[in-house]
């Protein structure tokens, strides 16, 4: 499902299935779209942040086109304990690996993984000079 | 032949791409066929001046003929200069019958008699527009052709539009000979302004598709906002908020393309407006500050402002009313009565 910002409108409530992973696209060439995610994170029920929240950056290939710092997003994916990852999409092979990972992630959020839950994505993706 | 004319010659060719170098000399028409045969167009640009200028040698071409080619190259590439826009008024309401002839002699007399030393050229194309190339001199100094004006005219239209020489002390009297030649009593200058010439015309004569409001209360059909997914497994939530935006989108840009103008720019003349407590500005002059859009198209870009999630639609109607008032130069000045808001002024 793709959404242009939250809340979701609620006329499709009824048709919406069970959502098992949200992922933020942050533009980093735009910062229009950091604030819009971030108006946005103010709508998601507490629970996702069990690891059902992703962040993901594109547009990173285009470094002189950049509005956005990463150092602003990383302290976003800490303060809501989310992974974030980079991409760039108009490569198409990088734009084929970031969607094997996400949907790998979806995959376990759903529950569909033996032995994995979502809640291990936070210990997994801390960084080794964090304390 | 003169060799100002001959050195003329050779650089107005040298500016041509070579693959339409032959192209041109066959639409100026003063060398003729079996001359033109003579000349190798497949050796470096250098060398097929330097044939072309023999040519013309042979011919006698003076600064008349040699005008004439400029005007060709000027017309085919007239993007590349900067056009901007006049409208004259007329004092009553006759129409006369415009006659070409007349127009020319009129002008040429009225600039003539204010400056010898001017080169005025004609060239009338199909779409009834007038080009009228003006090199300029001093009282003792020959006209310089590298730094003409050029002027367009359509003659059942009250506008004109003019790439001024860098010598824009001329422009009085351009305007001058302008209204008389044309029957008018009065010229203004537009405050519209753009490379392309065509699309300054598609504005002022009103050729772009605009939407003229219709009063109807029913969405357009959802089907054509965005080609239809080829895969079922992606769900659109936003979907009727894109169809909103597209159908203000139209209502304002309308479906067709748009004219093509570089940029938009507002010079804003209005107070500003501070917290008492803040000491900024002491005394209460107008702030002054220019916003300027640039765009290798601007409007198309205005159009796509909304659709691709950078702006909130409706846009500004300073933004979207370009077109229609036929204007990119905005004064925005305050507002002097109760109302503390600023607005736009003519």
């Amino acid at each position: 499902h793709l959404a242009t910002s939250l809340p979701l409108p609620s006329e499709r409530d009824h048709l919406r299935p069970r959502i098992d992973l949200v992922v933020f696209m942050i533009d980093i060439k735009s910062k229009y779209s950091l604030k819009n995610v971030k108006t946005s994170l103010a709508h998601v029920d507490a629970s996702f942040f069990l690891g059902k929240v992703c962040f993901l950056v594109t547009g990173v290939g285009r470094v002189n086109a950049c509005s956005i710092e990463t150092n602003a997003i990383c302290k976003l994916g800490k303060a809501y304990c989310s992974p974030v990852l980079f991409c760039e999409l108009e490569l198409e092979g990088i734009r084929v690996t970031t969607a094997q990972r996400l949907t790998r992630m979806l995959q376990i959020c759903a529950g569909h993984i033996p032995g994995v839950s979502a809640l291990s994505f936070a210990s997994l993706m801390r960084n080794s000079d964090d304390d | 032949m003169d060799e100002t004319v001959a050195e003329y010659i050779r650089r107005t060719v040298l500016k041509i791409p070579r693959d339409e170098i032959k192209m041109m000399l066959q639409k100026w028409g003063f060398l003729s066929e079996a001359q033109l045969q003579t000349v190798n167009f497949h050796q470096i640009k250098d060398n097929i001046s330097q044939e072309v200028v023999q040519l013309c040698e042979e011919n006698s071409a003076d600064i008349k003929q040699a005008a004439v080619l400029d005007i060709i190259y000027n017309h085919i590439y007239q993007d590349k200069r900067m056009w901007s826009v006049y409208q004259m008024k007329k004092s009553g309401d006759e129409l006369e019958y415009f006659d070409v002839t007349d127009f020319k002699k009129k002008f040429k007399r009225r600039l003539r008699s204010a400056l010898k030393n001017v080169t005025i050229t004609f060239k009338e194309y199909e779409d009834n527009a007038i080009w009228i190339r003006v090199a300029w001199g001093t009282a003792h100094k020959k006209p310089n052709q590298y730094k003409p004006s050029y002027v367009v005219y359509h003659s059942q239209t009250p506008y004109v539009f003019i790439s001024a020489s860098v010598l824009k002390s001329n422009m009085p009297l351009l305007c001058q000979a302008l209204i008389v030649a044309c029957n008018y009593h009065d010229i203004r200058e537009v405050e519209l302004r753009s490379h392309s010439l065509n699309s300054l015309k598609d504005i002022v004569f009103k050729r772009y598709s605009q939407n003229f409001p219709t009063y109807t209360t029913k969405p357009t059909q959802g089907g054509n906002v965005e080609p239809e997914n080829a895969d079922i497994r992606i769900v659109q939530e936003n979907r009727s908020e894109k169809e909103r935006i597209h159908r203000l989108n139209e209502e304002v840009f309308g479906s067709g393309p748009q004219p093509k103008l570089e940029f938009a720019q507002y010079r804003l003349e209005t107070m500003f407006k501070r917290d008492p407590k803040m000491d900024v500005l002491d005394r209460k002059e107008p702030f002054r500050c220019l916003v300027k859009f640039s765009s290798p198209h601007l409007l198309e870009s205005l159009k796509s402002l909304a659709p691709a999630g950078m702006a909130d639609a409706p846009l500004s109607p300073l933004l979207t009313c370009i077109p229609h008032n036929a204007r990119n130069y905005f004064k925005i000045r305050e507002k002097k009565d109760a109302f503390p808001q600023s607005f736009v002024s003519p």
